[in-house]
């Protein structure tokens, strides 16, 4: 099972530069804008399933964005964790609509969350071990297969540990990747709050996941939840960037170079304008990166 | 081995107790605490898109008791697909039965409505039939042409006044008034140009609509109005239907 070779990381159309995650609240406002406005930043990210729907007003509105904006699409529902596989209609309706955005990028979570045919609308955690690479390293590789195109896997922020896990995520990650030629879609805030909910080092995970097949970085913010003596950092992707988020932002950029990083805001979502202010600060940190050693990318 | 962590994963997830509780631990606090934060977000985000699919129902229940209803319906109806679009087209069969509503009889038919209108507004797209695409008939073959709906038309026909109510709980209404809900009402949803257009019709143009739906000729369609109101007007009808864009295509035999 090596496919690198077909899927090794190319030349991306999505510039090393900041994006913004595509809102349905914001979808009318940049539909609407004249074909020779300026773009609202350098890419946007749709989420799959948002999209899936066989016509209307919203996949209109989605090609007139297209015309201006480099699309990346954003999957939440493919389950890459499932024991049973992929659900083979569910991989039929993703590639139609991949046939309509003709997506730049495509990604998904180390996650599940479809059992039994049921689906459970969160990013679910798995156990690290032998059996669950195996899991999702054919599951991977069904889908590269099924789409012709590689997949960025994005690591999954987390609340709670397996017992049955042997090995730490960035292990799991870097063998997923030599299985399957699969890249990575780094997501910052997802180290760090998995990191405070799982006693590890977010910088040890940065500094031991593979740098090189890093082809997308996500942003967010999230919520602090206390109960009782417990302090559980929550993905929610409701608010700005935290700072330290900033800090290891920065580490990573300064160590492996500009990266497509995108902006995301799932909940109580601002006016466009404030997520083109997180973009403008992404962008920052790339500008400003110090060439240090001209690390050779892929 | 790791189906079955799932399943428990997703009865520990849906219901209340902690089947996943021997497969894992927390570095601090409880592992009750960590598993609540993925029940809560499973359940809440399932009900939130049900919130948004039944603007109506949750205004007229209010948001605590619809609250209370999506969750029981979230626990025994799981999205069965990974789309958010579909996820509810059981809900109003769900309130049709559910003992705690058999005080609201209509509540289930306007849900019906507001669910009609997101599958009008996700349907796929055609050009909707005009005049001019009739023309080309020749008069005396036209008893015998077959209209195919447009992919966006839906007609829902209820008992009760499930328009009036639906209108008046639209959330910019501010002064509700009173609704006899006795008043049976037949409401068509089209889309002719991207925006779902939602409006009543007559009992015959109901039954006329409903017999191209079941591909009857146009002359037996009609005829089928015809015997619900004597005084059913055919050609203003159509001309209704053409300009909000109920068809899609017609046929000749």
């Amino acid at each position: 099972m090596n496919a690198s070779a077909t899927f090794s990381l190319k030349q991306s159309p999505i510039p090393a530069a900041a994006g913004i995650g595509l809102r349905l609240q914001h979808l009318n406002e940049i539909a609407s804008q004249a074909d020779d406005a300026p773009p609202v930043a350098s890419w946007l990210e749709i989420h799959s399933e948002t999209f899936l729907n066989a016509g209307g007003p919203r996949l209109v509105m989605l090609q007139e964005v297209r015309k201006r904006h480099p699309i990346s699409c954003h999957g939440v529902g493919l389950s890459l964790g499932s024991a049973q596989g992929l659900d083979p209609a569910h991989l039929k309706r993703l590639a139609k609509l991949f046939d309509r955005v003709k997506p730049a990028l495509l990604s998904e979570h180390l996650a599940w969350s479809v059992v039994d045919g049921a689906y459970l609308n969160d990013l679910l955690p798995l156990p690290y071990n032998d059996e669950m690479l195996a899991v999702v390293s054919a599951n991977v590789s069904r889908a590269q297969d099924f789409f012709g195109q590689q997949l960025l896997v994005e690591n999954p922020s987390s609340y709670l540990s397996f017992n049955a896990s042997t090995m730490p995520e960035w292990d799991f990650l870097a063998r997923l990747v030599q299985n399957t030629g699969c890249g990575l879609l780094l997501d910052v805030n997802n180290v760090y709050v998995s990191a405070a909910n799982n006693a590890f080092s977010a910088e040890d995970y940065l500094a031991s996941v593979p740098s090189d097949v890093v082809g997308e970085i996500h942003l967010a913010g999230h919520s602090i939840e206390v109960e009782g003596d417990d302090r559980v950092l929550v993905d929610t992707h409701s608010t700005y960037v935290c700072d330290p988020v900033w800090g290891l932002y920065r580490d990573v950029i300064a160590r492996i170079g500009a990266r497509p990083t995108l902006i995301e805001w799932d909940m109580d979502i601002p006016a466009l304008s404030e997520l083109q202010h997180e973009a403008t600060r992404a962008q920052a940190v790339m500008d400003a990166r110090q060439p240090q050693d001209q690390a050779c990318v892929a | 081995m790791w189906l079955e962590t799932q399943r428990a994963f997703r009865a520990t997830v849906t219901g209340v107790d902690d089947a996943i509780a021997p497969q894992a631990h927390s570095a601090h606090g409880t592992l009750a605490q960590r598993v609540a934060v993925y029940r809560n977000t499973v359940q809440q985000s399932l009900i939130d898109v049900l919130a948004s699919a039944f603007p109506a129902v949750q205004r007229i229940v209010g948001v605590r008791f619809f609250s209370a209803l999506a969750r029981d319906f979230v626990r025994s109806h799981l999205p069965d697909v990974p789309q958010l679009s579909v996820y509810g087209v059981k809900f109003p069969d769900f309130i049709a039965t559910h003992k705690r509503l058999s005080d609201l009889q209509y509540l289930a038919d306007v849900a019906r409505l507001e669910w009609a209108r997101g599958e009008s507004y996700f349907a796929a797209d055609a050009a909707p039939l005009d005049l001019a695409g009739l023309a080309a008939i020749a008069p005396e073959r036209l008893a015998s042409v077959i209209f195919t709906l447009h992919p966006a038309t839906r007609l829902v026909v209820s008992p009760h006044a499930i328009h009036r109510v639906w209108m008046v709980n639209q959330p910019d209404v501010v002064d509700v008034p009173a609704i006899d809900i006795g008043i049976a009402e037949r409401v068509i949803l089209t889309r002719p140009h991207y925006a779902v257009m939602v409006r009543l019709i007559a009992p015959a143009d109901a039954a006329f609509v409903a017999a191209l739906n079941r591909k009857l000729s146009l002359g037996a369609a009609a005829g089928e109005a015809l015997s619900v109101d004597p005084a059913f007007n055919l050609q203003a009808v159509l001309q209704d239907h053409f300009i909000h864009g109920t068809f899609s295509t017609v046929q000749t035999e």
